[in-house]
């Protein structure tokens, strides 16, 4: 058995080996050894921009003290992930939210406000969108980490060749444009599936852009049911016969990027990885000329104008904490090492404009000079975006019809054949057992 | 082993060194008796079965009823509601689509199945080159994960890409590109096909079980009467096969009716819901939107329909054996 002198020599010689550890760190490790923080995130439409999060995650484990992993899935099973991390009590301790979920999800979300609103003020403070997306009751649940705009992406040489130089400034125009390129078997390709991005950013932004809203500024009455919507239903129905690819009914958010690529779209409504992807791979993707294929693609900043205006519903991402985290602690430190200008610069600079930045200083960032001209134009596009359930709150309501996909399949039910009117009256029934049931 | 208490009366030592040895011939026998109690017996086999429905069946089942009577969403407390949560699905029309979406599919599927199924047990009952290797290969739809069959043949179907598209068009077959999945009522049986293609298989070997118990001599017997093929399995093998099929029928509904995997990855429930299943609008409504008590209470919409096919199918059953 040791006797109390071996004790008191092990003890001296721990402290020491603590002492020296401490010196050769530079600080103190602030969590305790082994610690863990896992944050699960989707796979970006950006590889590169997964990748860079991947290499900054040993550089956070050394500055935090503790091991950071990523773990990136499908963007159509984050949700899936989020209600069995929460119900079950476990699972990562950060996790991507999209749209306006931490309003569906608020309850089981730390607030994190003394991590966002430094954030925010010190880069020139948040897009609007987020306090819809990320503001539960006045407290931060996630903080703001960027937003994928989108724009039509569209084949400059295609359009010139039926005498088109510049974007249609109208649906009525677009629709001719479409219906002459139809003819000539490259149509306009738009997602009308069931899948969490490509879908609702267009039904939405077409929607507003007809007058149309699924409720009142108060977000407690449907107001779907309007003159406005009516004719955006039947617009809808022309302009799919005689402009769109009618296989857009089954796509997911991939397909059009794949069809797009592949020559057999003039024009889609897509986030910019369309052109950074063909940019990247230029020696695969190639027009029918053999020619890399981005030198064809330009961008149309919004979609053509209606008879209410020009609207767009872009994607906001952020991050929150999960309340049953054990390292809650932690998890903020990271989110404020991850939103440092120098770790968040490069992020941001992979992206090229495919997401751009949740606060206003980064329409400054130097990257914007390097840029290609198509990307110039999500510059600004987290000022221009609407959020569910406009005018009314982004509420858990509004997040309810997003995921029934009941604005979607309202265009979706009228374009395979329903009467326009009974579209309608079949979204006001199911958006009545949301808002008002 | 020398017998410890084989030497009958003795020393005051002798019953010392006895005594253990008899306390442990005692033990052994109580043990003995204990093994032989069939009750006991039969609670010591059965508990780790019990415990493992109840952890694994059971428990979920009641939390999935309770559930359903509750106002459960994610992150959310559960308040009792009664049946609020059944009106509630029976007056929304996506869950009437779904629940004729799930009646029509299961029926043409099991149809189709058990059709296919029996064609491909006859022809694989009987004797010819390479018999084992056709069989074994008549297993890959069944053993592949489903997910990543139906990946494959959303590719298939795949709007733009359609490898069958491009097939029949080359052939000069079609002009225009069929709307396999982007058409609704295309999609739900371009769902049938692949679930037909996918469980056909199961019919197949356990029906190929069910023929090989028929005496051969019965057939014999058959042709020696007179009758033709179509006579001989109408009157000999399909009665005999009887049993074995409402079996593999009642199990084919059962899975098909709660389908899930096949149409979330082939058709995520559009265009516009025309291929939704209870089972992935109870994911849609209690997993992406949060609404668990929702979610819950329309899959177990499924419960008693189930309940009613196999309660039917079991009684037939029962009637064919006692006949």
């Amino acid at each position: 058995m040791a006797n109390q002198g071996d004790r008191m020599q092990r003890r001296t010689f721990l402290k020491a080996a603590g002492v020296a550890g401490i010196v050769a760190a530079g600080r103190a490790p602030a969590f305790a050894q082994g610690t863990k923080l896992h944050i699960v995130r989707w796979v970006d439409f950006i590889p590169e921009a997964d990748v860079e999060l991947k290499r900054q995650a040993p550089e956070a484990s050394k500055a935090l003290g503790a091991e950071v992993t990523f773990e990136f899935i499908n963007a159509n099973d984050l949700q899936p992930r989020i209600t069995a991390a929460i119900q079950s009590g476990s699972g990562a301790d950060i996790i991507q939210m999209l749209w306006n979920w931490p309003q569906l999800y608020a309850n089981a979300l730390v607030d994190v406000s003394d991590v966002a609103e430094p954030i925010g003020k010190a880069q020139g403070g948040y897009y609007d969108v987020f306090n819809a997306s990320a503001k539960v009751g006045g407290k931060w649940l996630a903080v703001p980490h960027g937003c994928g705009g989108n724009a039509v992406a569209y084949r400059r040489s295609w359009f010139n060749e039926i005498g088109v130089k510049e974007f249609p400034k109208t649906w009525d125009e677009y629709r001719e444009v479409g219906k002459k390129l139809k003819a000539k078997g490259k149509p306009i390709g738009q997602a009308l599936g069931h899948s969490f991005g490509d879908p609702p950013v267009f039904s939405y932004a077409f929607l507003w852009d007809f007058g149309g809203a699924e409720v009142d500024a108060s977000g407690k009455k449907v107001a779907i049911n309007s003159k406005g919507t009516l004719e955006s239903v039947k617009f809808l129905q022309a302009f799919w016969k005689d402009a769109c690819d009618e296989g857009g009914l089954a796509w997911d958010d991939t397909n059009n990027n794949r069809a797009f690529h592949a020559g057999e779209l003039s024009a889609t409504l897509n986030g910019a990885s369309i052109y950074i992807v063909a940019k990247r791979q230029k020696d695969k993707i190639k027009d029918e000329k053999g020619e890399p294929l981005f030198q064809d693609i330009e961008h149309a900043a919004l979609m053509p104008k209606g008879p209410a205006g020009q609207f767009a519903l872009y994607l906001p991402f952020q991050h929150s904490v999960m309340k049953y985290s054990k390292n809650q602690k932690l998890a903020k430190d990271f989110l404020k090492w991850l939103h440092q200008d120098a770790n968040y610069g490069k992020w941001f600079e992979v992206n090229e404009g495919y997401s751009v930045g949740a606060a206003k200083k980064w329409e400054d960032h130097p990257m914007w000079a390097r840029v290609d001209k198509p990307l110039q134009v999500f510059r600004q596009a987290a000022r221009l975006t609407r959020a569910f359930g406009h005018p009314g709150p982004a509420s858990a309501k509004a997040t309810e019809s997003y995921t029934k996909y009941v604005i979607v399949d309202m265009y979706a039910k009228a374009v395979q054949g329903m009467k326009a009117e009974d579209a309608v009256k079949w979204a006001e029934g199911e958006l009545k057992k949301i808002y008002e049931g | 082993m020398k017998n410890p208490i084989a030497g009958g009366a003795g020393s005051a030592a002798r019953v010392e060194v006895a005594l253990p040895h008899s306390g442990a011939v005692r033990r052994r026998r109580a043990l003995e008796r204990l093994l032989e109690n069939e009750r006991l017996l039969a609670f010591a086999l059965l508990t780790p079965t019990v415990v493992l429905l109840g952890a694994f069946i059971a428990y979920p089942f009641v939390m999935g009823v309770w559930f359903s009577l509750s106002s459960i969403s994610v992150g959310n407390p559960a308040e009792f509601v009664g049946l609020k949560n059944f009106v509630k699905a029976w007056n929304d029309s996506i869950f009437r689509t779904a629940f004729w979406n799930t009646t029509f599919y299961t029926f043409w599927a099991t149809i189709f199945k058990l059709a296919l199924g029996m064609w491909l047990a006859i022809i694989l009952n009987r004797h010819f080159r390479g018999k084992r290797l056709v069989r074994a290969s008549m297993l890959l739809p069944f053993i592949i994960p489903t997910v990543l069959s139906t990946f494959a043949w959303r590719w298939m179907f795949d709007p733009t890409f359609s490898v069958l598209n491009w097939t029949l068009y080359t052939a000069g077959m079609i002009v225009t590109k069929l709307p396999f999945l982007s058409n609704g009522d295309w999609a739900l049986w371009c769902a049938i096909v692949v679930n037909t293609w996918r469980g056909m298989p199961f019919f197949a070997i356990t029906l190929l079980a069910g023929l090989q118990t028929i005496n051969t001599d019965l057939h014999e017997a058959a042709s020696l009467d007179g009758a033709n093929g179509w006579k001989r399995f109408w009157h000999v093998t399909w009665p005999l096969l009887k049993p074995v099929t409402v079996v593999v029928v009642v199990f084919s509904i059962i899975q098909t009716f709660s389908d899930f995997q096949l149409i979330y990855v082939l058709t995520g429930g559009g265009p516009a819901n025309s291929t939704h299943l209870l089972a992935t609008y109870a994911y849609q409504i209690g997993v992406a939107t949060g609404l668990l008590g929702e979610g819950a209470a329309i899959s177990l919409f499924m419960l008693p329909v189930l309940f009613l096919v196999v309660w039917v199918q079991l009684r037939y059953l029962r009637r064919l054996e006692g006949a």
